[in-house]
């Protein structure tokens, strides 16, 4: 039997690879109901490899291509792509995101009212990322939970991992060399006013957004990246940056209902990727930074090849 | 170059915000051989503990300025670096009032005030401002042992929006050294501050946001120091007319 420590993202998706291949598994997880614990609650949930490129590795393209096939196994995932904005007096940004991306078409203001009519006359450019996906991450995570235990997988909720254990996903709370947390802050706003069927993210010097359509006119948006490891509520100054962001996507964000905020903490090494380690005698899966659901599923399966090529050993 | 009493030989401050990971910030360190590195500080990294961002940080053999980027107020500036000399262990801030956050303009009303306050305390200020010779009088008076004022606005990458200001700064300020401090974009930015005599040069965005950092760090620390090498070596100055640059006196004669 293979034991994993956390039922977050990266636990749940080594199960279901592990269980999938046959082998049985038992997750302990710390919190008491599924996802309670884990920072992918306060994803946005977007499978974009290509405007991820923008800040981060190849690798992330690479590990990530794949991922929205991986999750329209277990959850319903949109795909409709991702447009890329910004206001006319950061036109640079556009282009300098142009000149760092690629799998994207130029688009005029026309092109813009196509693809989502309620920005008609608000951008004048974009970059349309046609092969991007996105998610629910709430979904997803209990999707995930309802299929590894439809295959056999037991997770025992509130109970704390032995301390060893063949695989450690517990993200920031493992202690492992040269790990760190990055904060993240959300809100969820209500505006059924709005229609947009895919993300949109606003580049901005000061505060690039991201807005994530989500069903029944809910829409989450993020966007701060915070070198601390201070899990308390968002500050004042980034919801009111994230809520002008927003407004400049469309004025009528104005009144939307604004639903939940929160913040989270991502586990990422110095170099922003995840990482397959040994450490203390477990194998850890870590360092999934902001890339969670885009890299978990490339990660989980290397993590269950590793995991049971040494059960045959 | 002595900055508060301490020999630095790196003409290149280098801010550590905004890269891609801390990878690359660490490998545009090490190419651009700074021995000065600023820090931002925020209430979030105060609120958690031994955050890794900084620990990492103080691993580099760089001394460590912070800054109180993102002020709007003298008080919201002074408490910043109270806390940055707790946490870093430094008398050394760089100390930001903004004004507008557009144009993240200095404030150099409540920069001179809060400068008074900081310096009364024992702070040793590296004070970001305008190019304005009386705002830097006022510093000065204010306890402030050098200036640094802008090229451009903080991360517009415009390059030198005024030289002739600069310049009249150093003629103004000679025995005061002067960083300039935001706006550069290019390496050919930075030689141009160099050649204007100016001590140093700060700057972030335009390493950070480069695709290559690393390279564009050596590009920055080459082109600061072919600057500065040029301007001690006392260049020519422009002539309207031609001078020819081989003799013309004992021409063999062709007959």
């Amino acid at each position: 039997m293979i034991t994993i420590a956390g039922a977050g993202l990266a636990g749940l998706a080594t199960a279901y690879e592990l269980a999938k291949r046959g082998a049985s598994v038992t997750i302990f997880e710390k919190a008491r109901k599924p996802g309670e614990n884990s920072v992918a609650r306060f994803a946005g949930g977007m499978l974009a490899p290509y405007c991820e490129r923008e800040s981060a590795e190849e690798d992330v393209v690479r590990l990530g291509n794949q991922a929205a096939d991986w999750w329209s196994q277990i959850t319903s995932v949109t795909f409709r792509g991702t447009l890329v904005v910004a206001p006319p007096r950061d036109q640079a940004e556009l282009t300098r995101f142009a000149r760092r991306t690629s799998h994207f078409m130029e688009v005029d203001g026309h092109a813009i009212s196509e693809l989502e009519p309620v920005l008609t006359g608000r951008f004048k450019r974009g970059l349309y990322f046609a092969e991007e996906a996105h998610l629910d991450p709430r979904q997803a995570l209990d999707a995930l939970v309802t299929a590894v235990q439809s295959l056999g997988v037991e997770i025992c909720f509130g109970i704390s991992a032995p301390a060893r254990v063949d695989l450690n996903c517990t993200a920031t709370a493992a202690s492992l060399p040269n790990l760190r947390a990055v904060r993240g802050e959300m809100a969820i706003l209500h505006c059924p006013e709005v229609q947009l069927s895919r993300v949109v993210r606003l580049l901005h010097p000061r505060m690039p957004l991201y807005l994530v359509p989500r069903a029944d006119g809910l829409f989450m948006i993020g966007g701060t990246m915070v070198e601390s490891n201070s899990g308390s509520p968002p500050t004042l100054r980034s919801l009111t940056e994230m809520m002008s962001a927003a407004y400049a996507i469309h004025p009528v964000f104005a009144e939307a209902s604004v639903v939940e905020i929160g913040a989270g903490l991502r586990p990422a090494f110095p170099d922003n990727l995840p990482r397959l380690i040994e450490h203390d005698g477990s194998l850890h899966l870590n360092g999934l930074y902001r890339h969670g659901f885009l890299l978990a599923p490339a990660l989980a399966q290397q993590a269950a090849q590793h995991l049971l090529s040494e059960a045959c050993i | 170059m002595q900055l508060y009493g301490t020999d630095i030989s790196s003409r290149l401050l280098l801010g550590t915000a905004q890269y891609p990971s801390p990878a690359v910030l660490r490998a545009a360190i090490e190419a651009s051989r700074a021995e000065v590195i600023t820090l931002s500080l925020r209430r979030e990294t105060v609120g958690g503990s031994g955050a890794g961002f900084w620990e990492f940080l103080k691993d580099s053999d760089c001394r460590i300025l912070p800054n109180t980027a993102g002020c709007h107020s003298v008080q919201e500036a002074v408490v910043t670096a109270q806390m940055a000399r707790e946490l870093f262990g430094t008398d050394w801030i760089k100390l930001e009032v903004i004004g507008n956050s557009n144009t993240l303009q200095p404030d150099v009303f409540g920069l001179v005030e809060a400068a008074r306050i900081l310096c009364a305390d024992g702070f040793k200020v590296f004070p970001y401002t305008t190019d304005d010779l009386v705002v830097g009088e006022k510093l000065l008076e204010a306890g402030c042992g050098l200036l640094m004022p802008w090229g451009a606005p903080i991360g517009s990458g415009q390059g030198l929006r005024n030289p002739d200001a600069l310049r009249a700064m150093r003629a103004h300020f000679p025995d005061i050294p002067l960083i300039v401090d935001a706006g550069i974009g290019r390496p050919s930015d930075a030689t141009r501050a160099m050649e204007l005599g100016l001590d140093a040069v700060l700057l972030n965005t335009a390493v950070a946001k480069a695709g290559d950092p690393a390279l564009m760090a050596q590009a920055m620390v080459q082109a600061i120091e072919a600057g500065w090498n040029g301007y001690i070596a006392d260049p020519m100055d422009p002539r309207d007319m031609a001078v020819p640059s081989t003799p013309t006196l004992g021409m063999a004669e062709l007959i």
